[in-house]
């Protein structure tokens, strides 16, 4: 890891939902993390334990209630502003009367990128995705995972130096999945972006992170941050002894964070 | 399929109106009404053809003022719609207004603009119908701007998009189609207010005048002819407005 700054530090915070009826929810609760430029954490564990609600608060979509996120040393807001990461939502979020070939380049249209470098890049994107087919086609005609994966490339446009994604890869097939997720470290590689990924996948999360960050539910925290130090991410990956040791790490973290009685919910062992 | 769909949708409409017609036709031969009471299909088709083109040039005038009275009505209403969206205090200053001008028949101000603006001018009736058409679009186009996803508000953040580029690029095309159903109602307000705003006076060279003189002269049958040119001129601009409608949506590639 040649990371020299933080991409993101958040320290000590504290997220509560004040609910219509004037309930509560303590989303999330002294949660303290540290992703390091270049680095790839994945955000693990049961539904509603709130890795949404976190990645949210680093996009500056929602305000922290207490405590503080700093984005390349710099307040979410500013870095918000500047454009300083990409996020992919749990819904693809596409624009239904735009093309895919429009939807993609989007933000490089709100940033002013003239016609030309727009058009090169989404035809990148287009065959990075493998939907060069369907660059003129609109959303509505595009299966779930399809339009995952245009919310993906619209995602990395502008190559941010971080991509917040929300379980990117839920809607796709197996096999669709290895590819982006080869894709995907292929990318980061190439970008140096560090990623914060929600996943349910523990083998997804494995063969992904430098790190796995165990999270669990009422109110939401981290329970366990377990390193993954290969030395390389490629096929071979998959079938490797180490790889299988820190599947089983996960997992016995997720169970050991989680209610005795109920186990881990939302989570999948494939 | 589409094809075959609209054929189907078109069919059943004719079938029933032949029939109308038919049944109408008969009942005033078989009980020979007096033209007066109600006069025949035949007898209007009639005079339909002896005064076609009068009836053209009344219809050019009153279809003029319904679509200046369209096109006026339907921009502010899609104007003062972004502003009431963007800004809080002034949809709830507008709301009052809106459901005042909602009610309140507006061509019973006829004869306050006609004295307004003189009585050989047709800018009285081309406000009329402007603000006749106001209330559609502002209301139809005001909801479309509100059906904004969750989502792609918190893209357009993400983005740090300006206020100009999330309406240019995310709110008013999402309401595309709020708009374009509002056209379509308001179309034939224009026309009717249009028309009824001449019953109260001003240039003499309209359809809505040449019905009541018509009548006035005793020409019933005459009359009739002119209500259908009314009807044809309504019809050709709910069907304009119909198809750039349909023609929009399906450019767009559904939703
Ligand atoms: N806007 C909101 N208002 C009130 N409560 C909320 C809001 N957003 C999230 N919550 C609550 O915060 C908690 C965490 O939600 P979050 O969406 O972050 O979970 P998650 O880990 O992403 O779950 P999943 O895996 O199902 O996506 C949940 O209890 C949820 O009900
Ligand atoms: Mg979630």
């Amino acid at each position: 890891m040649s990371a020299t700054r933080a991409a993101v530090t958040i320290s000590g915070v504290d997220k509560v939902f004040r609910t219509r009826k004037g309930g509560e929810v303590h989303a999330l609760s002294d949660v303290s993390l540290e992703v390091a430029a270049g680095e790839f954490v994945s955000l693990i564990g049961p539904s509603g334990c709130g890795k949404s609600t976190l990645m949210r608060l680093v996009a500056d979509l929602d305000p922290v209630t207490s405590g503080t996120i700093e984005v390349f040393g710099k307040s979410v807001e500013q870095a918000r502003k500047d454009q300083d990461y990409g996020i992919a939502f749990q819904q693809a979020g596409l624009l239904p009367w735009r093309t895919v070939r429009a939807n993609i380049e989007l933000p490089l249209e709100i940033h002013g990128v003239e016609a030309r470098a727009r058009r090169e890049r989404s035809d990148e994107l287009l065959a990075l995705i493998g939907l060069e087919d369907f660059a003129d086609h609109h959303p509505d005609q595009l299966s779930g995972g399809m339009k995952q994966r245009v919310a993906i490339a619209r995602s990395m446009a502008e190559r941010p130096r971080l991509l917040l994604m929300d379980e990117p890869f839920g809607a796709l097939d197996e096999m669709t999945r290895e590819h982006m997720q080869n894709e995907l470290v292929a990318l980061c590689q190439e970008t140096g972006a560090a990623v914060i990924f929600v996943t349910h996948s523990i083998p997804e999360a494995v063969f992904l992170s430098d790190r796995v960050v165990v999270m669990s539910p009422r109110p939401g925290r981290i329970t366990d941050v377990i390193d993954l130090s290969f030395s390389s991410r490629d096929e071979e990956l998959r079938e490797d002894a180490a790889f299988y040791e820190g599947v089983t790490a996960v997992r016995s973290a997720l169970h050991g964070g989680a209610d005795a009685s109920s186990g881990p919910r939302g989570v999948e062992n494939r | 399929m589409r094809g075959a769909t609209t054929a189907r949708t078109m069919l059943a409409p004719a079938v029933l109106g032949v029939v109308a017609i038919a049944l109408w036709q008969l009942l005033v031969v078989a009980f020979d009404v007096a033209p007066f009471l109600v006069p025949s299909p035949s007898g209007i088709a009639d005079a339909f053809a002896r005064s076609l083109s009068h009836i053209v040039d009344a219809a050019r005038v009153t279809g003029l003022n319904a679509l200046i009275g369209l096109v006026m009505g339907a921009l502010t209403g899609i104007l003062v719609a972004i502003l009431a969206n963007a800004l809080r205090v002034m949809s709830q200053m507008l709301a009052p207004l809106v459901a005042a001008l909602a009610v309140i028949p507006i061509v019973a101000l006829a004869p306050v603009f006609y004295a307004m603006f003189g009585a050989a001018a047709h800018t009285g009736r081309q406000i009329i119908a402007a603000i006749a058409v106001f209330v559609p679009m502002y209301l139809n186009t005001l909801n479309g701007l509100r059906q904004v996803e969750p989502v792609h508000r918190d893209l357009m953040r993400s983005y740090a998009a300006t206020a100009e580029q999330a309406n240019r690029l995310l709110l008013l095309p999402g309401a595309v189609p709020y708009v374009l159903n509002g056209l379509k109602i308001g179309s034939s307000l224009a026309v009717i207010s249009a028309l009824i705003a001449e019953y109260f006076g001003g240039p003499a060279n309209g359809l809505g005048k040449a019905i009541t003189s018509a009548a006035a002269g005793s020409n019933y049958t005459g009359a009739w002819a002119y209500v259908l040119g009314a009807v044809l001129l309504g019809a050709l601009f709910y069907g304009v407005t119909a198809g750039i409608e349909a023609w929009a949506l399906r450019r767009r590639g559904g939703s």
